[in-house]
């Protein structure tokens, strides 16, 4: 299979990430040749393999659902790249 | 004392304990030596006259019951360090200012260690030579012109240059023992689990782990001692009872079975690997270790899983990078825009693309087929180890296919580049500890390594293993300090 310029156009939508025609270009060529040697994956027969989610062989643990932070308001807006301090500020979404 | 920056962590804190050296000297010495290497490019942010400051306060009142107490420490600038500059090698995190402390950090500076700075690494630890890095190339202290490796290349660079007396790194694919390795030094990545993950910028949750790298074996079971912690902040930290690593570290590793994967012998290898190896061998022999013959049959497999697993958690991860809540924000007409322009111009070319891989293989109509299957591969190269593991205590290979390449060299072609963590990728994926030592020099007398993996938990046997062979190894770094003017 190969990744065209239609299928780059949609995950760049998909990653909200801006691609122009140039940088589509070259971004075709390195996923086709990522993918050419991903799916060397192909030749293993997985059909009776279960899927690792996770090495970690331990189940979560539970825990009681206390507020542990309060009053973290300013921490959190402190890196916003703009605020009115109480709120993230973004353009504009309902006219 | 003009040769503090050349000695061991474990020295130093002898030194410092029989109060041969104060803190302030042993802080002045590595910010002097820090202030004559800025060609070396370690440094993204300095803290060095808040260092010394702390460094006096210390010594004002020494607590010498700390197992670090007054050394001073650069690290990894993905670590989130509270009121301090963290930008994760990443233009969009270029004034991000964390509000809070991450727990290996904290464990860190709660033993009495000084941040000395953070240091450079490869853009959300994407890359195997610190090339990715929006603050530009590390050279590697080794040779101008040469990577540190990466993601931790930094790190790896700072500790070899001495201008940290130990360091932290982060390995999602062997991003601490690839620079270990082609700097000469030691690095370690624990257990998944082993270290608290809280407060480490994310790339891929399910790999990432935080490991000391280190001039010795000591000073790296010494420093795991202090980092490896359960912790509630960390859904995926393990409550397990962890050793004092340091204190019973031993060289009598007689009898131990190590494994020698065939697998591992890849097409193309260069001649100086493969008799590293031998050498290797032979080395474990001479200690008294039993070698034994395995198969890891899956081995050819991993890289192409972890290309499909990394980036899938890495594009879910990156996905909170919108420039609302923190970071850069570029201009745009309206929200979706806004969204647009500043992932494309905050990130860099790899990360970009790894975010696209990931957010393909996780798309509708392709799960299946690539991360699904990935998932399942990923179990068939755990059940591998399982099954060498029945048989023998720990494996050992090299731990990179070749030496340090030229800055430049790998860059535009992508998966030449990937190639490289070939051996360290699998630990990784099967969630088990290993450790890179230093073993030998190519014919250009660069650094090669030796990797060390044990079963999950057991960083005790390898750190055993590897202090043990490192005495036979005798390695001794060549290095000519050519950037100080």
């Amino acid at each position: 299979m190969s990744i065209d310029l239609k299928t780059i156009k949609h995950i760049s939508k998909l990653s909200r990430i801006l691609v122009d025609e140039q940088k589509a270009e070259k971004l075709a060529g390195d996923l086709n040749s990522i993918f050419k040697f991903i799916e060397k994956l192909n030749q293993l027969n997985t059909d009776k393999v279960e899927p690792l989610t996770s090495v970690a062989e331990t189940t979560l643990k539970l825990r009681s659902d206390e507020v542990k932070s309060k009053n973290i308001r300013e921490q959190i807006i402190k890196n916003s790249p703009e605020d009115n301090e109480d709120f993230f500020v973004v353009p504009k979404v309902v006219e | 004392m003009s040769d503090i920056t050349s000695q061991s962590l474990t020295q130093l804190v002898k030194n410092i304990k029989t109060k041969k050296l104060s803190s302030e000297d042993v802080t002045k010495a590595f910010v002097a030596r820090s202030e004559k290497s800025k060609e070396l490019n370690t440094y993204i942010s300095e803290d060095f006259s808040n260092a010394i400051d702390k460094a006096k306060k210390f010594d004002e009142k020494p607590n010498l019951d700390l197992k670090l107490p007054g050394i001073p420490m650069a690290i990894k600038d993905l670590f989130c360090t509270k009121d301090i500059r963290t930008t994760a090698g990443s233009k969009i995190l270029e004034n991000f200012i964390p509000t809070y402390e991450s727990t290996v950090t904290h464990n860190i500076w709660d033993e009495g260690a000084i941040l000395l700075g953070k240091l450079n690494c490869d853009e959300f630890a994407m890359g195997s030579s610190n090339e990715t890095s929006f603050y530009g190339n590390v050279q590697n202290p080794i040779d101008k012109g040469l990577v540190p490796g990466g993601s931790s290349g930094g790190s790896a660079a700072a500790l070899s240059g001495q201008l940290t007396p130990i360091t932290i790194g982060t390995d999602t694919g062997g991003s601490i023992r690839q620079p270990a390795s082609f700097t000469g030094t030691v690095g370690l990545k624990p257990t998944y689990g082993s270290c608290s993950r809280y407060g480490i910028v994310a790339f891929a949750s399910s790999l990432d782990q935080a490991g000391p790298m280190s001039q010795s074996v000591e000073d790296s079971a010494l420093l795991l001692e202090v980092i490896s912690s359960y912790d509630i902040k960390d859904s995926t930290s393990i409550d397990f009872k962890r050793n004092q690593y340091s204190k019973e570290l031993t060289k009598n590793i007689k009898g131990k079975k190590i494994g020698i994967p065939k697998e591992y012998r890849v097409e193309g290898m260069p001649k100086e690997i493969e008799e590293l190896w031998k050498k290797g061998i032979e080395y474990a022999k001479d200690c008294g270790a039993e070698i034994i013959d395995i198969s890891l049959p899956h081995t050819n497999y991993a890289l192409p899983t972890y290309y499909i697993v990394a980036p899938a958690e890495a594009s879910s991860n990156l996905a909170r990078y919108d420039g609302v809540k923190y970071g850069f924000r570029a201009k745009g007409k309206n929200l979706i825009d806004m969204y647009e322009k500043t992932r494309s111009q905050g990130f860099g070319a790899e990360v970009q693309r790894r975010i696209m891989i990931g957010t393909y293989v996780l798309s509708s109509g392709y799960y299946d087929a690539y991360y699904l299957k990935a998932q399942k591969v990923r179990k068939l190269i755990k059940n591998d180890f399982d099954e060498a593991y029945k048989k023998v205590d720990a494996i050992l290979t090299p731990s990179t296919p070749s030496s340090a390449f030229k800055i430049g060299e790998k860059k535009d072609d992508p998966v030449s580049m990937y190639l490289n963590d070939i051996f360290t990728v699998p630990v990784n994926l099967a969630g088990l500890p290993a450790i890179s030592i230093p073993a030998g020099h190519d014919a250009a007398g660069y650094p090669l390594g030796l990797q060390i993996i044990g079963k999950a938990f057991k960083e005790q046997e390898i750190l055993n293993l590897a202090y043990a062979m490192e005495d036979k190894i005798s390695f001794k770094n060549k290095i000519t300090d050519w950037w100080i003017k």
